[in-house]
């Protein structure tokens, strides 16, 4: 008998990924051109969840606008939160005092273990870790209990005021944070244990979405995602902001820019973050949590409830916005994701008059097909999870 | 290097361009012509003094009625090596929203001039990919320019007889038995 060879017909495949996906961390679409198992052209498209919150910081006084800036990377509000209050203080020219300033780098630092946490947990989980996520949500929540006792909100915090902070903390508080701060290294070692000599993990993750130096830079990538390329680049050490100049920390740095290596920097920096919470409850000076700076700062609550003047002036403040300084600043903080900058013209009125957002999830979004194309389709998984995105930062 | 000897320099090796330099709170803004924008960021970029790594932020700004050329774009341009700044603004003027791109120089720059086209209507000239990015394809107009409103037309409540009488209308794809 004869045998017809027949020839074998291929063809590319073409999937959408997201956007309701769980591993897209969010409302992420990828379209992605397959060639069998190999990723041959992956397109991102995201504003599923663009809100327009710069056109509405336009129509809003300084703030107001802050509640908004809690919607940008909601896991990490606090730090969005000090990121925009830091931009406008330099506006306006004013500092807040000392003790308001160890404050928001404490409590910047705790938004950092909770957002790196949950990137763990979820990271993992991606690739077929279940039992860290159990773990990482446990310390997750003593965070956002601690946030409670200090604000009363857990996720949308909006703590951290033009000037200061709002509230003191209480010693309770401290103590708390403190017995938290104590333990914390002896979890991470347990998150250690079961992750990083892992063989799965590392045959998952280990020249695996591999960034060059040079082409992080040239992207324009921050936070961790720069640095685990070996770019010691860090906003707190570049700006010294808050109170980053008067704490001693390091900047972990990787070497191979794989994903491996930017699951060690962000483990690393974990371990910085609680010595940094550590010496600011060490540290903490005593004094005002708010700046005497009548003409852009609110009036005490009680005052306003008691005193005429102190009414009039709250009134004003509050309906017709602090009138800036005009002239156009930029200033950028380190939060988990990356630089968070804000960018402000204003026109002297009580609203700015353009407000940009420099959102690292942004940036760090457009770089998914220099990541993925060539690579499985398996490790688009691990590259979502690496650049560590969250939607509602990249959409705004 | 300190910024205003950078505004310096940039005005020293491309004086005709440079219109302007403004200081406020430490950071300079020089502001330019349009026409060599790709060059100018090219050489501040190549050059080993200025050595301007990183593309920090892109973005657009609309002085509608304020300025006599409509937009602007505003480049944050850091250096990792040497730790300084500097801001580059160029006038684009509303009857020809076009400028180059700068997406040759550092890659970084691809989502950041699409989301500025997206939201302003700014033409990257040489982006390799321009396409809106936040708002959907179809998406009409460019909303962070200062004449697109923040809120949409309030559209009054018909009542409920006209909400029933339109559920009854949309019966027909029902299920049929």
């Amino acid at each position: 008998m004869e045998q017809i060879e027949k020839p074998f017909e291929t063809r590319e495949l073409s999937i959408s990924m997201g956007p309701q996906h769980p591993a897209t961390h969010g409302v992420l679409r990828l379209a992605l051109n397959l060639d069998g198992e190999t990723v041959i052209k992956c397109t991102p498209h995201v504003g599923y969840l663009h809100r327009g919150i710069e056109k509405l910081g336009e129509d809003r006084t300084y703030f107001s606008a802050l509640p908004l800036t809690d919607r940008l990377d909601y896991i990490s509000s606090m730090n969005n939160n000090v990121g925009y209050v830091n931009a406008v203080e330099k506006l306006f020219g004013i500092e807040a005092p000392e003790r308001a300033k160890f404050i928001r780098t404490m409590v910047a630092e705790m938004g950092r273990i909770s957002s790196h946490i949950i990137w763990l947990g979820t990271h993992v989980l991606d690739i077929g870790a279940t039992t860290p996520f159990l773990y990482a949500f446990r310390e997750r929540e003593r965070i956002l209990d601690l946030f409670e006792t200090l604000c009363g909100a857990r996720l949308t915090v909006s703590y951290p005021r033009i000037g200061g902070v709002r509230n003191d903390v209480s010693q309770e508080f401290l103590d708390e944070l403190y017995e938290f701060v104590l333990e914390f290294p002896a979890r991470m070692d347990d998150y250690e244990t079961l992750v990083t000599e892992n063989r799965v993990w590392k045959k998952r993750t280990v020249g695996i979405g591999v960034i060059s130096s040079e082409d992080a830079v040239n992207w324009g990538l921050t936070g961790g995602m720069l640095r685990g390329s070996g770019v010691n680049y860090d906003v707190r050490k570049h700006a010294l902001y808050d109170a980053y100049g008067r704490v001693e920390f390091d900047v972990p740095l990787g070497k191979n820019g794989d994903c491996y290596d930017r699951y060690l920097v962000r483990i690393g920096e974990m371990r910085q973050a609680n010595r940094i919470i550590k010496q600011c409850i060490e540290k903490l000076p005593t004094g005002h949590v708010m700046a005497d700076s009548p003409k852009f700062t609110l009036p005490p609550k009680d005052m306003v409830l008691k005193d005429m003047e102190h009414l009039i002036h709250h009134f004003v403040l509050i309906t017709k916005g602090p009138g800036a300084p005009e002239g156009e600043i930029y200033s950028a903080t380190e939060v988990p994701k990356g630089e968070l900058g804000f960018y402000f013209v204003s026109d002297g009125a009580g609203k700015p008059y353009r407000m940009k957002v420099r959102a690292p999830s942004f940036v760090h979004a457009s770089i998914l097909p220099k990541l993925c194309e060539g690579g499985l389709v398996a490790d688009v998984i691990a590259n979502i999870g690496t650049i560590d995105i969250v939607l509602g930062e990249c959409d705004r | 290097m300190e910024p205003l000897q950078i505004a310096e320099k940039i005005r020293e090796k491309f004086p005709d361009e440079v219109l302007d330099v403004k200081e406020f709170r430490e950071q300079v803004a020089v502001t330019l012509k349009k026409d060599r924008i790709l060059e100018i960021c090219r050489y501040l970029h190549d050059d080993s003094d200025l050595c301007f790594d990183y593309l920090v932020d892109l973005c657009g700004v609309d002085y509608f009625g304020k300025k006599e050329k409509r937009f602007e774009v505003v480049y944050h341009l850091y250096s990792i090596q040497r730790c300084h700044a500097i801001r580059l603004k160029a006038a684009v003027a509303e009857s020809s929203p076009e400028i180059d791109s700068v997406t040759a120089v550092w890659a970084g720059a691809n989502w950041h001039e699409r989301e500025c086209y997206d939201m302003f209507g700014i033409i990257f000239k040489g982006h390799p990919d321009m396409r809106r990015v936040l708002m959907p394809e179809d998406w009409e107009g460019h909303p962070l320019r200062k004449d697109y409103p923040v809120k949409g037309p309030e559209k009054e409540w018909l009542g409920f007889g006209a909400v029933l009488e339109r559920a009854k209308r949309f019966k027909e794809f029902d299920w049929q038995e």
